[in-house]
Order: C-alpha cells, then sequence, then structure tokens
C-alpha cells in the first residue's frame, strides 16, 4: 500500500511518549559515551544534548505531518589552550553521524594552508577541492583566525573565506563547518566577518578546567597508558595541579598530559637508578616521588620543567 | 536519433535522484567518479572532453551532482555528457562504469559515407553529424 503524501497521526497518537522515542535512537548511547569519555566541559555537553533533543523531536514531528527542517549546524569553538577543542571536534563528527545529521560521518581537518592558494587563481579551486571532500561530513577549521590577515588587504585568504560562506549557506545540508580558535582572537575575526556570526548557530565557549577535573583527566589519561598513581603519587599530583595553574604557559589538559609524560620518564629512571628487581606494580605506579621531582615545586622557578 | 551507449542504455534517461544513486555506488566502491562530454557521441570516440577533475578523494554524491549541475549549465541540452566510474586497483585500472546523463535537444545521429576505392572495392564510414550550433 503506498504511503499518503502528508503523513497522517495513526489512531490513538495524540500524545508520545519521549523517552520510549529517544531509546528508539541510538541519542541515548551517544550521550552516555560522551558523559563517559569527557571530563566537565558542562556547556558542550548541554549543546550536544539539545541538538540530540531537537532531533528526537524532528523524528515525531515529521510522523505527525508537521515541518522539519535540518536545523543549521555549523559551530565555533572557542576556549582556552588545552581546553578540549579539537578533540570534541574530532568527536562531534562521530556524534553528528550517529545522530543521523550528516551522512557519512567522516571528519576533514585543515588549517589556513590547505585552503589559501600562493597566487592569483589558485585559492578558489583549492578551497573547493576541501569543501567537496568534506561534503556528507564534517570541515574542522583548525585556528581559523589566520584566514583573515588584515594587516594585508592582498591576502587571500579573503576569497577563501567568501567561497565558505557560499557553501555553508547553500550547501547546508550537505557539509557542517566547525571552526576553533582561540578566544579572543575568534573573537576579532568573526569581528572582521560579521557574515560568519551569523551563519554559525552555535557558539561553544570551553571553561578551563577546574582542578578537580584536569585530576580526573590525568587518571584517565595514566589509566588509558597502563599506568596508576599510589596514594602519595595522587596527593603530589593534586599540589601538582595548583602550583602548575599559577605558573606562565598553562594550558589545561595539554600541560596534564605533558607533566605525565615526564612523570613516567622519571618513573622509568628511577627504576633503572635503584638496582635490584622490577615487579609489575612497580612498572605501573606513579609515586609521590616522581611527581615532587618536577621544577614546579621549584619556587623560584619560573619556567615550566 | 536518440543514441544510446553504456550502462543503463536500454532504460529510459535516469532522473538525477536515480544518478545520484549511481554515484554513490560508484564512491562506495571507491572508483573515481568524472564528468565527461562531447560534440562526438560516435561509439569509437573514446577521448571525451573532461569536466573538472576526476573526484579522487569525495565520500559523498553531493559534489559530483554540483559540478554535473555546473557541467549541465554550460553544455546541458547542446552536448552529451556522461559520467564514469574509474577503478584504480591494480589490475583493473580502467572504466567499470559509464553512463549517459545529458543529451542534446536535437540529435542529428550519424552520416554513412559510401567511398568507391580500388576495383570495385567499397568503404564505409560512420560519423557523427554536426550538433546544431557547432563552429565546423
Amino acid at each position: 500500500m503506498a504511503e499518503p503524501l502528508t503523513p497522517v497521526p495513526a489512531p490513538g497518537e495524540t500524545a508520545i511518549d519521549l523517552h520510549k522515542e529517544l531509546a528508539e535512537t541510538q541519542v541515548a548511547e551517544v550521550l552516555d559515551e560522551l558523559d563517559r569519555e569527557l571530563v566537565g566541559l558542562a556547556p558542550v555537553k548541554t549543546r550536544i544534548r539539545e541538538i540530540a533533543a531537537l532531533l528526537v523531536v524532528d523524528r515525531v514531528r515529521r510522523r505527525m505531518g508537521l515541518t522539519a527542517e535540518t536545523p543549521t549546524l555549523h559551530m565555533s569553538f572557542t576556549g582556552n589552550p588545552g581546553t578540549g577543542k579539537t578533540t570534541v571536534a574530532l568527536r562531534m563528527a562521530e556524534i553528528l553521524y550517529k545522530l543521523g545529521y550528516i551522512r557519512r560521518g567522516h571528519l576533514v581537518s585543515v588549517t589556513r594552508d590547505d585552503l589559501v592558494g600562493q597566487y592569483i587563481g589558485h585559492t578558489a579551486p583549492k578551497t573547493k577541492e576541501v569543501l567537496k571532500k568534506a561534503m556528507g561530513g564534517v570541515l574542522f577549521i583548525d585556528e581559523a583566525y589566520y584566514l583573515y590577515r588584515p594587516e594585508n588587504e592582498r591576502d587571500y585568504g579573503q576569497e577563501a573565506i567568501e567561497i565558505l560562506l557560499q557553501v555553508m549557506e547553500n550547501q547546508r545540508d550537505d557539509l557542517v563547518v566547525i571552526f576553533a580558535g582561540y578566544a579572543d582572537r575568534m573573537d576579532k575575526f568573526f569581528r572582521a566577518n560579521p557574515g560568519f556570526r551569523s551563519r554559525i548557530a552555535h557558539h561553544i565557549d570551553f571553561p578551563d578546567y577546574t582542578d578537580a577535573e584536569l585530576m580526573a583527566i590525568g587518571e584517565m589519561m595514566l589509566k588509558s597508558l597502563s599506568y596508576h598513581f599510589d596514594a602519595g603519587g595522587a596527593a603530589a599530583f593534586r599540589d601538582y595541579i595548583a602550583a602548575r595553574r599559577k605558573q606562565p604557559h598553562f594550558a589545561n589538559a595539554r600541560s596534564i598530559r605533558n607533566a605525565l609524560d615526564r612523570m613516567r620518564m622519571r618513573q622509568a629512571n628511577r627504576h633503572f637508578a635503584h638496582p635490584g628487581l622490577v615487579t609489575l606494580d612497580d612498572l605501573t605506579t606513579i609515586t609521590a616521588e616522581d611527581v615532587r621531582a618536577s621544577r614546579v615545586f621549584n619556587q623560584d622557578a619560573t619556567k615550566p620543567d | 536519433m536518440r543514441v544510446t551507449q553504456g550502462c543503463f542504455s536500454f532504460l529510459p534517461d535516469l532522473t538525477d535522484a536515480d544518478i545520484r544513486t549511481q554515484v554513490q555506488y560508484c564512491i562506495d566502491k571507491g572508483w573515481a567518479v568524472n564528468i565527461e562530454f562531447t560534440d562526438d557521441p560516435h561509439p569509437r570516440n573514446t577521448y571525451w572532453e573532461m569536466w573538472s577533475l576526476p573526484a579522487f578523494d569525495v565520500k559523498d554524491a553531493a559534489p559530483i551532482m554540483l559540478e554535473l549541475d555546473a557541467c549541465r549549465k554550460v553544455h546541458g541540452g547542446r552536448k552529451y555528457i556522461r559520467l564514469s566510474g574509474f577503478d584504480s586497483t591494480h589490475g583493473w585500472e580502467s572504466v567499470r562504469i559509464s553512463f549517459l546523463v545529458g543529451r542534446p535537444q536535437e540529435e542529428p545521429g550519424f552520416i554513412l559515407t559510401r567511398n568507391e576505392g580500388g576495383g570495385q572495392a567499397i568503404q564505409y564510414t560512420l560519423q557523427a553529424r554536426p550538433l546544431p550550433g557547432a563552429s565546423a
């Protein structure tokens, strides 16, 4: 039997259980995974939750014969170094694909070099080529503000920006563009190119992590590398985070990752320094000694170790 | 005269939705999809002109359809347009699928020329008639 052109609600379908609807999609699974694997980042999770909710509601609306248009999903991620902008963008393609907003779920990650050409007439084909590759998926433009160089009026970046804007507007169904960068510079970029600000529906600000969140991130990173802190090590690392934050060039989770790498080196070195046999436990434990050796604890030091 | 060649030649002309499905099939198979056009539809003419570049790294049919639209804006209704899928894997390295997606509004067809040679020998040559609006 042919389906009617305008779907009418089935008898008795005047009220719909949205939670049952949610269970039928993969959405809940995606959201759970996000909660499990990303520490903190409340604004990001809220926004993804909203997008997911809209998807479920749209499914129901379509079934009831109401219009359900795909929303604009272009995003901009701003925040300090190491707050997880790139990490989230990489997962966004997968999330949007599972939510059914994009058709293929691949991510094309580019910077200025991939979009802007070197001579007249080189930029447009280059940008278009990248856009074509990204269609059906997500185009991630890292450090997007480099596209615009106000100090050089003959810079080809402007041409790339114009093509981007045009495709973002006309091919909304084919491609999602995510811009990422440090907050202050992105602000300047958007002020200089007002067309972007209005075409990007989701401006998400990545907050700095709290000490407790950084601790959780550190432990998660160690776990994925098959290491763990002993009690003393954990306490020392908590002190380390508090001390490191006050020093210059603090880059949130990235600083934590670097610190952990150095601690692993010290731990390895310690095992060489002490003669004797090592056990499995020795190989996987980071102790207070490994943490406290850091130059961060030396108050006179201005440079991170 | 309605010229037919390549895949689906016995079917009615494909709709855009049909074309998109075929293009996605080619992409999923890992073939590079090309858009080509010509004013000489002779079956032995393998050298059609190419529209833009072969789409090697494309994951979705959307960009091909965009390019096809652009090509139709220039040549639609005036030249023959076809899509082909090129398989670059070792051992194949050739076109795996090719089908017409556009034709001139008026198709003048072919002309058969008869040449009398030495003795009573006769040679036949098949030539595409020039399309309307063609310069030569």
